[in-house]
């Protein structure tokens, strides 16, 4: 069995995720190679040298990846899928945008988002915002899978891989890349972080996020959002939580003024310890809840901070 | 300029759905369904397109069986001007949805397809990028804007980091994000009207696709139920259980 992995990274850091996507990748079992594509991207290279399991790291650094468009990355992906039984990658925006074209032009079914790891075809993932749990066999000869990060532990990172460039410059020449608009933090990622605090529509608006900062600044949190605080221009998008925003899986997660929509548990309900604040004993939130407050979030939020 | 919109007929997404005892799949009898809310977006930026003058026609289409056919009056009722059902009792793998819309992309020469960026229920997010491939055009995923701009779309995408937005050739394919637009409600003058709107009916198996199932669904079991916990008193009780009890905080 052997097993190629795209490396989630913006052209200078490896994404964490990525290593637990090598864990669901041990678990199937196999030769497992990484696929580092971007340009400019040799800091990313190094760490990826360093990922444990791991036999070899492809690199294609040409400008056609530097935005990693899914056009330019899938033309390249699929040709190299040739070598390999299993093309994996993270459920995560790049992964998400990318794959369903390799497997389509592998003609095959896709896997998405897996949290488990049955056998070499059989894996488990949610389907209908994680109320059901699926148990899938694949019938194909090659796999192309996503993988739910928050459902494996991260592998070390005490490897030492070879590196091997690729001379690949496939650029299908029907996209281009215009511009972004990155939301800059000096907060740990939503993904990445041990607690996370995230406001609902109770915040009222965007300046009431700062209470939220007070306190994750003491615990070296990250803040999310519900949908609707996104929606209500509150906060940016990249800070949803649940079935369609990010999905996290923290020690500690708290919401505040969140109901607890199905949408927003799909993408919290595995953390360790669930904390809501909220004023209506009757809010949904409270159903997962290992500590519940039934208190009005303004009276709450300074006096938490304070006694942190 | 027409535009294709690929329609999904799925459970209410306010219905928390079970899953049956035998653990074959989740009970869907008697189930509130709907259209797929990604797609019921679809529908709109295309009505959007064609009110600025960008699009000249909408054709919605959905795979499945008889069904859905309601769900595709609800697209006319909203601004679609003809449907298409393609007939199929089987549920189909994403990939083979791709093939069939593939064949009608083919058929009927879209400039533009809108997808929803995934079906709530099987929440696959794959047959917007799939139908890319297989046609060859190029995609913009997981769409907050859309702006058409002579022979070019551009894109904005909800990405991790934030935003990032693509130029794309036009035919392309669109899948749309819950903040692209806010869909009406359709208007009783306007459900009555779609009564009478054409809607085409296919049957899956004239277009010569293998469509053999790729995967094999061997159980469906509930997720793991979390207990409900403990309500605090003071907030000096919260942080002295999430100190001791939970150990979570230092
Ligand atoms: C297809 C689809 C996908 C979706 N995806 C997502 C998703 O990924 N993530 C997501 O979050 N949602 C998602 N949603 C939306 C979801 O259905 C809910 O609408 C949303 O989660 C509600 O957000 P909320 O809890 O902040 O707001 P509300 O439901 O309005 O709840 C606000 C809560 O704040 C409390 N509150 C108000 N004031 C105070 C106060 N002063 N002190 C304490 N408490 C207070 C209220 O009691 C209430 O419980 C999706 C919906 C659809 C249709
Ligand atoms: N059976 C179907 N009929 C029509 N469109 C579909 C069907 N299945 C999926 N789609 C389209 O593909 C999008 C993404 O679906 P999925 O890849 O299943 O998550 C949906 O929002 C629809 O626009």
């Amino acid at each position: 069995m052997s097993i190629l992995i795209y490396v989630e990274h913006d052209n200078n850091e490896l994404k964490a995720d990525t290593l637990k996507t090598v864990s669901a990748a041990q678990a199937i079992g196999g030769d497992i190679n990484l696929l580092v594509a971007g340009h400019n991207c040799a800091a990313v290279v190094e760490q990826a040298k360093n990922v444990s399991g791991v036999s070899k790291v492809l690199v294609a650094d040409n400008a056609a990846y530097a935005n990693q468009l899914a056009e330019n990355v899938s033309l390249l992906v699929t040709e190299l899928a040739a070598d390999y039984n299993v093309i994996m990658a993270t459920a995560l925006t790049t992964g998400k945008n990318f794959m369903p074209r390799v497997a389509a032009l592998l003609d095959v079914a896709q896997i998405s988002d897996i949290i488990g790891v049955e056998s070499a075809d059989t894996f488990v993932r949610p389907i209908y915002a994680g109320n059901a749990i699926a148990t899938v066999q694949s019938l194909d000869s090659k796999k192309v899978i996503t993988v739910r990060a928050t459902a494996f532990d991260a592998v070390a990172t005490d490897g030492n891989a070879d590196v091997v460039n690729l001379s690949q410059a496939t650029d299908a020449g029907t996209s281009s890349h215009v511009n972004d608009e990155f939301t800059e933090s000096e907060r740990p990622d939503l993904g990445a972080a041990n607690v996370v605090i995230s406001g609902g529509r109770g915040m009222q608006n965007g300046d009431n996020f700062k209470l939220l900062e007070g306190i994750a600044d003491k615990l070296g949190a990250a803040i999310g959002a519900s949908r609707a605080a996104v929606d209500a221009g509150f906060v940016p998008n990249d800070m949803q939580v649940g079935q369609t925003g990010k999905i996290v899986a923290p020690d500690l997660y708290i919401a505040v003024g969140i109901s607890g929509a199905i949408q927003h548990l799909a993408g919290m309900k595995d953390s360790k310890i669930i904390v809501a604040i909220n004023k209506d004993a009757e809010a949904p939130i409270f159903q997962v809840a290992d500590y519940g407050i039934v208190a009005d979030l303004f009276d709450v939020l300074p006096e938490l901070e304070n006694k942190l | 300029m027409k535009v294709l919109v690929p329609i999904k007929r799925v459970i209410d997404y306010n219905v928390k759905v079970r899953v049956k005892a035998d653990n074959s799949d989740v009970d869907l009898a008697n189930v509130k369904m709907a259209i797929n809310p990604f797609c019921e977006i679809a529908v709109e930026e295309a009505v959007r397109l064609k009110e600025a003058g960008a699009a000249t026609e909408i054709i919605a289409i959905s795979i499945g069986d008889k069904s859905c056919q309601e769900q595709l009056r609800t697209a006319l009722a909203l601004g679609a001007d003809r449907a298409i059902q393609i007939n199929t009792d089987e549920k189909l793998d994403s990939l083979h949805v791709a093939k069939l819309l593939q064949k009608v992309v083919e058929e009927e020469q879209p400039q533009l397809v809108i997808l929803g960026k995934q079906s709530i229920d099987s929440d696959n997010n794959q047959t917007g990028q799939m139908l890319a491939a297989l046609t060859g055009l190029p995609q913009g995923t997981f769409a907050s804007e859309v702006k058409i701009d002579g022979d070019k779309v551009n894109v904005t995408r909800e990405v991790d980091g934030g935003l990032q937005t693509v130029a794309l050739n036009l035919p392309a394919i669109v899948t749309t994000d819950l903040r692209l637009n806010e869909p009406r409600y359709a208007s009783l003058p306007n459900i009555m009207k779609a009564k009478r709107k054409p809607l085409d009916v296919k049957e899956a198996s004239e277009f010569g696709l293998d469509l053999t199932p790729r995967t094999t669904l061997l159980k469906v079991t509930p997720p793991a139920e979390r207990q409900a916990g403990i309500v605090v008193e003071t907030v000096d009780e919260l942080v002295e259980k999430l100190k001791n009890e939970a150990k979570v905080i230092a």
